[in-house]
């Protein structure tokens, strides 16, 4: 099991791949895409249950599937635990032999108590007896999680299993799946379009697009650090410019890039010289609001200012809208709490103030065919 | 009451039931999972039959079975009588006309079978005949049990096919329903009117015993 899952998937129709992916044992591997990106795809090729054109599939160190050397293993044969999005569970089996049909290769007398024991693992002792009919969504996630378990796999496979279920009890199978995850040893490979849901769960994110393989990471460093303004869409970033790299100043560890008039630092990133045109992506969660009554010494980081051009309420949090440097400009966009802009009197047309921090401020090549032109 | 014509009805339609079950097991699971170039026709062929008069189907099969036929030939050669007006020709035109009675209940039960129940099947090792034992037949089984129940009832019902393929040989062709016929044909209603009675009673026992079952495993299922 030392070598986790190591893919290469590619064909051109009719679901275009071009996917490589690895996933160590023990990490949690969280692929995210709009619809249609090839999450489920990838997923079922790794299962045996699509075959894919091109590619290899190499897992706990078993050669699963190798086009070059005619290589397929057929899904009774690979051990992958699957959660299906709609858990696909055997509507006429009660929780308990849903749980068993999955180890027939253990011997008859071990069967039921194991099952037991698997389903005791997530928390549905005393529910054994029922037929997923009279089980609730949340349990019977647990149910389809107690199945893919069961076979003791190689590989587990959860595709996007919180989807179904209301939002107290996702955040409760959060919990449980975190805690369950400690003492998995096996690769877990986790679809999901909510990319809350990856930075929370996942040790590893890969974002696709239309079955590509953009970028692989640390979730929290692909969010906020693109290598592409394709990704930085795809992960929601919405504040992406264009800009000019004026030089480095290696001993302040800071790139200064011009943008609108301004000189912003940003980050040390020595990668682009100075001179070129570049792409920046800054994540609100790096942009802080001045606070109009009593100026603090942050505010000289990069300070920007501008009407509100758009206020809006979005329960605990207000989504603001900032025109910096004329109208016809693409804004900036921040979200702020509730409370915040109630204290600094935010409204619309209300002029604020914003510091850009430098450490938020990450440069991308520049991409003229993918960034809209008005984003300068 | 003529028992005979009853019981050689009773036994046509068991031994049809007995050879269309498994047949249409294979054929309504592999249409209902597979797709394949052709599928509409190879449908429509299986489907002929309910939509052929019985007399028009009733007399391609005793063409098709008679002594001039490549069939009734070797029939004839390895049995030593002709299939035609044999109780065992009348079986083959029986299990003919009944095919799309017994297939397309059971493929509609097999659609019904969300394709990702097997493909959890796949992933949790289970064989291609462990599959179908244990999760497709119990899941498609009021379509497996409509099937059996049309086909029982509609060989015991039917008339065209039998006239035409087996005639009317006491104890070897004639059938409860070609009894009736004749009956009526001597002016006896009454003996008519109760072997009527009788193929009415079986007919409704046994879709109401379908029925019966059906709802019973639905409450079982979904409580």
């Amino acid at each position: 099991m030392a070598e986790g899952i190591q893919l290469r998937l590619k064909q051109r129709g009719p679901i275009p791949l071009d996917a490589r992916l690895k996933c160590a044992p023990g990490q949690v591997l969280a692929l995210v895409g709009p619809s249609g990106s090839g999450k489920t795809t990838i997923l079922r090729a790794i299962a045996g249950l699509l075959r894919v054109a091109e590619g290899e599939i190499r897992c706990a160190g078993e050669s699963w599937f190798d086009s070059g050397r005619g290589v397929y293993h057929e899904t009774r044969q690979r051990r992958v635990g699957y959660v299906f999005q709609n858990y696909a569970l055997f509507p006429h089996l009660s929780a308990l032999h849903n749980v068993m049909e999955a180890m027939l290769d253990r011997p008859v007398a071990e069967r039921e108590q194991r099952a037991r024991d698997v389903l005791a693992r997530v928390r549905l002792a005393g529910l054994e007896s029922r037929v997923p009919a009279a089980l609730s969504g949340g349990q019977q996630q647990r149910v389809a999680v107690a199945r893919a378990l069961a076979r003791e796999p190689q590989v587990l496979l959860l595709d996007e299993p919180f989807s179904a279920v209301d939002r107290a009890t996702r955040q409760r199978l959060y919990r449980e799946l975190a805690e369950l995850r400690r003492d998995l040893a096996m690769p877990v490979i986790l679809v999901t379009h909510d990319l809350d849901e990856a930075l929370m769960l996942a040790d590893q994110l890969c974002v696709l697009h239309q079955g590509r393989t953009l970028q692989s990471g640390e979730p929290y460093a692909v969010m906020t650090r693109p290598d592409t303004v394709e990704v930085a869409q795809l992960v929601g970033l919405r504040n992406v410019f264009r800009a000019g790299v004026v030089g480095h100043d290696e001993a302040r560890a800071l790139t200064i890039i011009e943008w609108r008039g301004h000189r912003l630092e940003a980050r040390l990133q020595t990668a682009f010289k100075p001179g070129t045109q570049i792409t920046w992506v800054i994540p609100q969660g790096h942009i802080m609001l001045h606070r109009r009554d009593r100026p603090s010494r942050g505010e000289r980081e990069n300070p920007v200012s501008g009407p509100v051009i758009e206020c809006l309420p979005l329960g605990e949090n207000v989504a603001l809208t900032v025109a910096v440097n004329g109208p016809d400009r693409p804004p900036l966009f921040l979200t702020v709490p509730a409370h915040v802009a109630r204290r600094n009197g935010i409204a619309m047309g209300v002029e604020i103030g914003l510091s850009l921090l430098a450490d938020g401020i990450h440069l991308m090549p520049s991409d003229d065919t993918r960034t809209p032109a008005k984003s300068r | 009451m003529d028992w005979s014509a009853l019981s050689l009805s009773l036994k046509l339609a068991g031994l049809t039931v007995l050879i269309l079950l498994p047949l249409g097991i294979w054929a309504g699971h592999g249409l209902a999972a597979h797709q394949f170039r052709g599928k509409a026709w190879v449908e429509a062929m299986l489907a002929l039959p309910l939509v052929l008069p019985p007399t028009v189907l009733g007399y391609y099969l005793l063409v098709a079975m008679g002594g001039a036929s490549p069939v009734g030939q070797f029939y004839e050669s390895v049995f030593g009588q002709p299939l035609v007006f044999s109780f065992e020709g009348l079986l083959l035109a029986s299990v003919i006309f009944n095919i799309p009675f017994a297939i397309q209940p059971m493929q509609r039960g097999f659609d019904a079978i969300a394709p990702e129940v097997r493909d959890a099947a796949a992933c949790c090792g289970l064989s291609r005949w462990r599959t179908l034992w244990r999760i497709e037949l119990p899941l498609a089984w009021p379509g497996v049990l409509s099937a059996v129940v049309l086909t029982f009832a509609h060989t015991l019902g039917e008339f065209g096919v039998v006239l035409m393929v087996g005639g009317s040989i006491p104890g070897e062709t004639k059938t409860v329903a070609i009894a009736i016929y004749d009956r009526v044909q001597a002016f006896d209603t009454a003996g008519a009117g109760v072997m009527s009675a009788a193929l009415l009673l079986i007919s409704l026992v046994a879709i109401g015993a379908a029925y019966f079952t059906h709802a019973r495993s639905r409450i079982r299922r979904y409580g």
